[in-house]
């Protein structure tokens, strides 16, 4: 079968470009000179560079985990560019971006210019280290609503940035987190004002562009009392046969009565069919429900990256508040991911709900952990798990860690899991109704995430079905 | 219905094929032409179902000599889907579930690659919708099938409901059901016995792969066959399979 299988997951990694563009990078390695440089390049107030080597302090005192079910050779944290930013870097206007950068997204599929409006997609872009371009930043202002990099935020909104960084995930969280706290260079701010409903999905697209650079970004979203933003992120990066480390801090907040849904497409390079390069995706994705009756939705589609370690998780504070978690982790070749999700409740009434999908091929691993923690106050609280694996071909690998506490006695705990596989009888099924390989891996694929697309904006499960077949391509004999 | 001058529409000679390293079909001849039903019966073993998935093409059964001709083509030639979009059908003895894929999108997946490869245009879901309706009465099924995931959860009855099902959608040239009576009680024998008569015309040709003689009374062969030991070793009328049935397979074997 293999053969056919094999074939359709081999398909070749499509944004593995690189762009040749002048950049501006700080030296390799890291010390306090390193973050005082990456400070001063943007220009930051005190607090900010307090902000950061507090974290850098804390963070060489702290050692990596060792949980995750992943293996990699240790990382040199002093072989890696912590800045690297793209030359000329005007950005006041689209006409102004580097014309190379701007064919760079074209290849990309990035909707930004005039197909960015025509999409009705408001797009922030994160090239390595600096945000390039804000698109229908006006637009949104008029209904007061703030999108810009974590840079110009700081700048424009320092009271906001301050008062929110950190709140979610603390400097000190975890190792990952502490790094980017000390180095990270840019990212998205967004912020929706007291009832406001963002009139069109924000979206954030990033891209590591030079060989041994990482990508440290914060995404910082608030939306205030009645307000609802729908926001995704999509990312890629080229082929290097050194690897990479992205590690991000996402922090969303809810107050009373706010809704956020963030989305992610992830389609960072995985290395080739060896395990050779690729990006190792270490990121701390936190929302809090700090309001009553708020809720924060994630859903992931993880397609990507050599590694994945990441939690998106939500803090459910507020009585009545939602937390849900709706992934499609896919894993091929060597690729190795160890994601999921933790739901905290907190506040009374408090619900959660986990839908996570993984598909494992090849000779990968993907496993699932998650954390459903229902505090004593969380009186009536409710959560629904389920955990499904999908195995294709017979050298992948699937697992499933749940952890459940419970500490009130009037809570409601769900957890289902299952694992198929897509066998040799399945796909001879198809075939012998006429139907090819790829069409078959493709429906029962389909079938197996549809209710995690369900959850995507239209546009991006549409994507990100075309991604699934694209990824799986060439898996299926 | 016997006609000497009708199309040949099947044509083995001298197959040989193995499955997990064991030879189990053994030099086997076959003609069936349009318009015919043909019964393969045999003891447990004998390669019946062996034959039927090499013809389909199941990576598992591997041809290792002798000749098949499909419609006038080299069916070795052709890949399984090929073949299916040919207008070869197997109906499974134990269809395989499909867990998450509904089965109106499997079935209507299948029917409009059936009706491409005949160069017609694609029903969109709501056409569909009303054809499959109308087929599905014929099985006395439920329209509930349709939501279901593929063969998920389904009885032993209603699965090979659903595969004759598909036999009525894909309209094949040769249909080639496996055991299709078996794990049927007798109202769901009759039912799917007489979907299958009427799907039967002067063009297309039925094989009924089969243990036991009571599927032959209500789907009448014009051939019955009788397999031991890879090959066919004995053929008949209809007859011959109600002296199977009370005499045993030791008979055929010994004569």
């Amino acid at each position: 079968m293999s053969s056919v299988l094999e074939n359709l997951v081999n398909q070749p990694y499509q944004h593995g470009f690189v762009t040749d563009i002048e950049s501006d990078t700080a030296p390799k390695g890291l010390n306090e000179d390193t973050i005082r440089f990456i400070s001063a390049k943007k220009q930051e107030p005190e607090w900010l560079l307090e902000f950061r080597l507090k974290a850098y302090r804390h963070w060489l005192t702290m050692i990596e985990p060792k949980w995750p079910n992943v293996k990699y050779p240790k990382i040199d944290f002093q072989d890696i560019i912590y800045y690297s930013a793209p030359r000329p870097k005007k950005l006041a206007s689209m006409d102004e971006v580097d014309p190379e950068l701007l064919r760079t997204f074209e290849k990309l599929g990035v909707p930004m210019n005039e197909r960015a409006k025509l999409a009705g997609v408001a797009v922030d872009v994160i090239f390595d280290s600096v945000s390039v371009a804000t698109t229908y930043k006006q637009k949104l202002a008029e209904v007061g609503i703030l999108f810009c990099s974590i840079s110009e935020a700081v700048r424009e909104h320092p009271d906001l940035v301050r008062q929110y960084m950190g709140s979610v995930v603390p400097a000190g969280d975890n190792y990952y987190a502490a790094l980017n706290s000390a180095v990270f260079t840019d990212g998205s701010f967004c912020f929706i004002p007291k009832g406001v409903r963002c009139p069109m999905e924000l979206s954030t697209y990033f891209r590591i562009n030079t060989e041994s650079s990482g990508q440290f970004e914060r995404t910082l979203i608030i939306a205030e009392e009645g307000s609802h933003v729908s926001y995704l992120e999509g990312c890629t990066a080229p082929k290097f046969d050194t690897n990479q480390l992205h590690a991000a801090v996402v922090e969303l907040v809810a107050l009373d009565d706010a809704e956020i849904k963030y989305s992610t497409v992830q389609n960072w390079y995985a290395g080739d069919e060896n395990g050779v390069g690729g990006i190792y995706n270490f990121v701390t994705k936190r929302g809090l429900c700090k309001g009553v009756n708020s809720k924060i939705s994630w859903t992931q589609v993880e397609t990507g990256s050599a590694i994945t370690w990441k939690y998106p998780s939500c803090v459910l504070l507020g009585d009545n508040s939602i937390g849900e978690f709706y992934s499609v982790a896919l894993t091929n070749h060597h690729q190795q991911a160890d994601t999921g999700t933790k739901m905290v409740h907190i506040g009374r009434n408090t619900r959660s709900r986990i839908i996570s999908k993984g598909i494992s091929a090849g000779q990968s691993n993907n496993s699932y952990r998650g954390l459903v923690k229902i505090g004593p106050r969380a009186g009536n609280a409710r959560n629904y798990s389920q955990c499904d694996s999908m195995l294709i071909g017979s050298k992948s690998g699937a697992n499933t860690f749940p952890y459940i506490q419970v500490q009130n006695s009037s809570a409601t705990v769900e957890h289902e899991a299952t694992t198929s596989k897509i066998g040799e009888e399945q796909l001879f099924y198809f075939s012998s109704r006429g139907i090819g390989a790829e069409e078959a891996v493709s429906m029962i694929i389909n079938g197996f995430c549809r209710d995690v697309f369900q959850q995507l904006p239209m546009e991006f499960a549409v994507e990100a079905t075309k991604l699934l077949g694209l990824k799986l391509e060439g898996s299926v004999g | 219905m016997i006609r000497k001058d009708a199309r040949v529409l099947l044509e083995v000679q001298g197959l040989c094929a193995k499955v997990g390293g064991a030879d189990i079909v053994k030099g086997l001849d076959l003609v069936v032409r349009a318009g015919e039903v043909h019964a393969i019966m045999g003891p447990n073993g004998s390669g019946k179902s062996t034959f039927a998935k090499a013809l389909a093409g199941h990576p598992a059964y591997e041809v290792t000599g002798g000749t098949v001709t499909f419609d006038g083509k080299n069916l070795f030639e052709m890949t399984p889907e090929v073949r299916a979009r040919a207008g070869l059908f197997l109906g499974f003895q134990y269809p395989v579930e499909i867990p998450g894929v509904s089965n109106s999108a499997f079935l209507r997946l299948a029917y409009n690659t059936m009706r491409a490869a005949r160069g017609r245009d694609e029903l969109d879901p709501l056409e569909f919708d009303d054809y499959v309706r109308e087929k599905m009465k014929l099985l006395e099924m439920d329209a509930a099938f349709l939501d279901r995931s593929v063969n998920e959860g389904f009885s032993g009855g209603e699965k090979k409901r659903n595969e004759i099902l598909q036999m009525a959608l894909l309209e094949p040239r040769l249909a080639i059901l496996d055991e299709t009576d078996s794990g049927l009680d007798i109202d769901a024998l009759r039912v799917v016995a007489t979907g299958v008569n009427r799907l039967a015309t002067s063009d297309n040709a039925v094989v009924l792969v089969t243990h036991y003689q009571r599927m032959l009374n209500y789907i009448v062969p014009d051939y019955v066959h009788v397999m031991g030991g890879g090959r066919i070793i004995r053929t008949g009328g209809k007859v011959l399979a109600e002296e199977l049935e009370s005499r045993g397979y030791d008979w055929v074997k010994a004569a």
